[in-house]
């Protein structure tokens, strides 16, 4: 590899570390994501001086798919709206992994094409020392033991076996990445494929090691291929049970997978750039993943191998009391004369697309000197997180947002706490009903306040299916209907005032 | 270019303590564009898709490694877009006002 390409990789992965770095501070955040794009155009670009491309049909396919990838996905990537940002990122992330796999497959391929070559060359030389016919060296070569062919052979062992880890990381990301994508698009809503689907998944995974080691050994492309199905299809069976509020830790997952599968792909072709940003990517993921998994209380290995709820079937009681209704109007003007409100957003406010008129609201409530604060649950939305971006594409300036631990002390001096389109986080069963599902989930502390306002479409229980305890609190008023409706009828209030 | 055995290993070594580290004091609020940009940042993938689709030699391995780059086009430059357009909203009070006096 010539000089200036190994500059290039080297500065590219410093921009790339130095731009995730700078991405983790909102000051200097729009400043990382260009270091780190820079980064990448500059390893593209001298990619094309790599010694190793050569061949003029080569050359055009390349600039030709990433013109047409990179445009379709600039396009798309442009146009999709802020609440359907998850599975845009699941959907980008699948497609690293699949590239990852597809690397894998090609290398491994040709370790396959070149083994003949390898095995006649090295048994001629055998022959000529020896002075024995071509044939007889041959069969005493293949005697010697099997690390001297297949495609550990050809390709030596550590790099068969990273490239062989990767392929099925690789394949486990990029189809575990398309069925989440799906169900986040809501064009799939299943959540088993198979009867008795975690029997399979163990099934599943232990053919797909048996076939990852047969590979290291084999001649064989059919058996190359079968791995590969095998990775795909359990990356399939590992996302498909996985629902609603576990969705943000298995994107996570599946980034941090990406990440390690590209790490180790770069060894196999000796890339040191995909190395470094691959295992940085990896270890990352995985502390992000970890942070999410705790936040919810849920251990990695139970969002993995157990759906939401499904093997605990009990059900607590229904909680005491009714719930109370009060109007939109009378709910604004009870928070125009508060001195402190905290408003608890959820996915629901951004399903009604209600984040604007909650902004206007805010900021005519902060007019009459009221102080509020916007308080976020880290599981809130559909990633951690995706709820700040929400509420700061409707202007809402990111040091008004507070996180669960630095806010949940003030609810107990909150005169008036608003709860829109969020439901689980904010349920008190999970800190006093030892029987509840989502019984140790930490919670936002909203029913401290003095008074709460729930803005909901319905009467219904939460993503998990758990009746919220919150909705019969005593101190407790529920507005139904639209949250933009009941947004823009709070706003008509106060005006009016 | 080989990288030897534990020479590797170093590299993979100090590349995730870098990761862990860097992201180790991140607010919440960042999660989002912060798992965005790692999804950006391993769209790297797209110099070995290079690569290999640099000297495939057969069309079978044409094929597949018009796909991987393809994809990892898709992955660099879709990572990139939706990072940056959630990066640009994040405003503090005095930059937002700022803004509405321009």
């Amino acid at each position: 590899m010539n000089f200036v390409v190994q500059l290039s990789y080297l500065l590219a992965a410093v921009l790339f570390i130095l731009g995730l770095k700078a991405m983790s501070s909102p000051r200097t955040a729009r400043k990382g994501i260009m270091w780190a794009g820079a980064g990448m155009v500059l390893a593209t670009l001298v990619t094309f001086l790599h010694p190793a491309v050569h061949g003029l049909t080569n050359y055009v396919l390349i600039v030709i798919a990433i013109a047409a990838a990179g445009g379709l996905a600039w396009w798309s990537g442009r146009r999709v709206g802020m609440t359907e940002m998850p599975q845009m990122v699941a959907l980008y992330n699948g497609m690293g992994g699949g590239a990852a796999a597809a690397i894998a497959a090609v290398e491994m391929l040709r370790a396959l094409r070149t083994l003949p070559n390898d095995l006649q060359m090295r048994a001629e030389s055998l022959a000529a020392d020896a002075d024995i016919s071509v044939q007889a060296a041959t069969a005493a070569l293949r005697a010697e033991g099997a690390g001297s062919v297949g495609i550990a052979g050809a390709l030596g062992a550590d790099v068969a076996i990273l490239a062989i880890l990767g392929a099925f990381i690789g394949t486990v990301a990029f189809s575990g990445s398309l069925i989440a994508w799906a169900k986040l698009d809501g064009r799939m809503k299943r959540s088993q494929l198979v009867p008795g689907q975690q029997i399979v998944n163990i099934v599943v995974f232990a053919l797909a090691v048996l076939f990852g080691i047969l590979t290291f050994f084999t001649d064989s492309a059919l058996v190359v291929a079968v791995f590969f199905a095998l990775g795909l299809l359990f990356g399939v069976f590992v996302a498909v049970p996985i629902g609603g509020a576990d969705m943000p830790v298995i994107i996570s997952l599946f980034n941090a997978l990406t990440g390690l599968a590209v790490g180790f792909e770069g060894y196999a072709i000796g890339n040191p750039a995909m190395i470094i940003a691959g295992t940085v990517v990896g270890a990352a993921g995985t502390l992000l993943t970890q942070l999410m998994a705790k936040a919810m209380n849920r251990p990695i290995t139970n969002v993995l191998f157990a759906g939401w709820g499904s093997s605990e079937g009990s059900t607590s009681e229904g909680p005491e009391g009714e719930m109370k209704d009060i109007s939109a109007e009378d709910a604004g003007i009870m928070m125009a004369y508060a001195e402190r409100v905290i408003i608890v957003p959820g996915y629901g406010m951004a399903v009604a697309q209600a984040q604007h008129k909650i902004w206007e609201f805010v900021e005519l409530l902060q007019d009459r000197g009221v102080e509020v604060k916007f308080a976020i649950h880290p599981v809130a939305g559909r990633m951690p997180g995706h709820m700040n971006v929400l509420l700061a594409e409707a202007g809402v300036p990111y040091d008004m947002i507070f996180d669960m631990e630095d806010i949940n002390e003030e609810f107990a001096m909150t005169d008036v706490a608003v709860v829109i389109g969020a439901n689980d986080v904010v349920n008190p069963a999970a800190r006093d009903d030892p029987s509840s599902p989502i019984y140790g989930m930490p919670i936002l502390n909203v029913d401290e306040a003095e008074n709460v306002m729930v803005i909901k479409r319905g009467g219904g229980a939460g993503f998990s299916g758990v009746e919220n305890h919150l909705f019969y609190g005593e101190n407790t008023r529920m507005v139904f209907g639209d949250g933009q409706k009941v947004a823009g009828g709070m706003v008509q209030a106060v005006k009016g005032l | 270019m080989a990288i030897e055995g534990f020479v590797a290993i170093y590299i993979f070594m100090l590349a995730a303590f870098a990761g862990f580290e860097v992201i180790s004091r991140v607010p919440v609020i960042l999660h989002t564009p912060l798992m965005s940009g790692s999804n950006f940042v391993h769209g790297i993938v797209v110099v070995g898709a290079m690569v290999v689709l640099g000297h495939a030699g057969t069309v079978i391995e044409q094929i597949i490694g018009f796909i991987a780059v393809l994809l990892a086009a898709g992955n660099a430059v879709g990572g990139y877009v939706v990072t940056e357009r959630m990066l640009e909203m994040f405003k503090s009070k005095d930059e937002q006002k700022k803004g509405a006096e321009e």
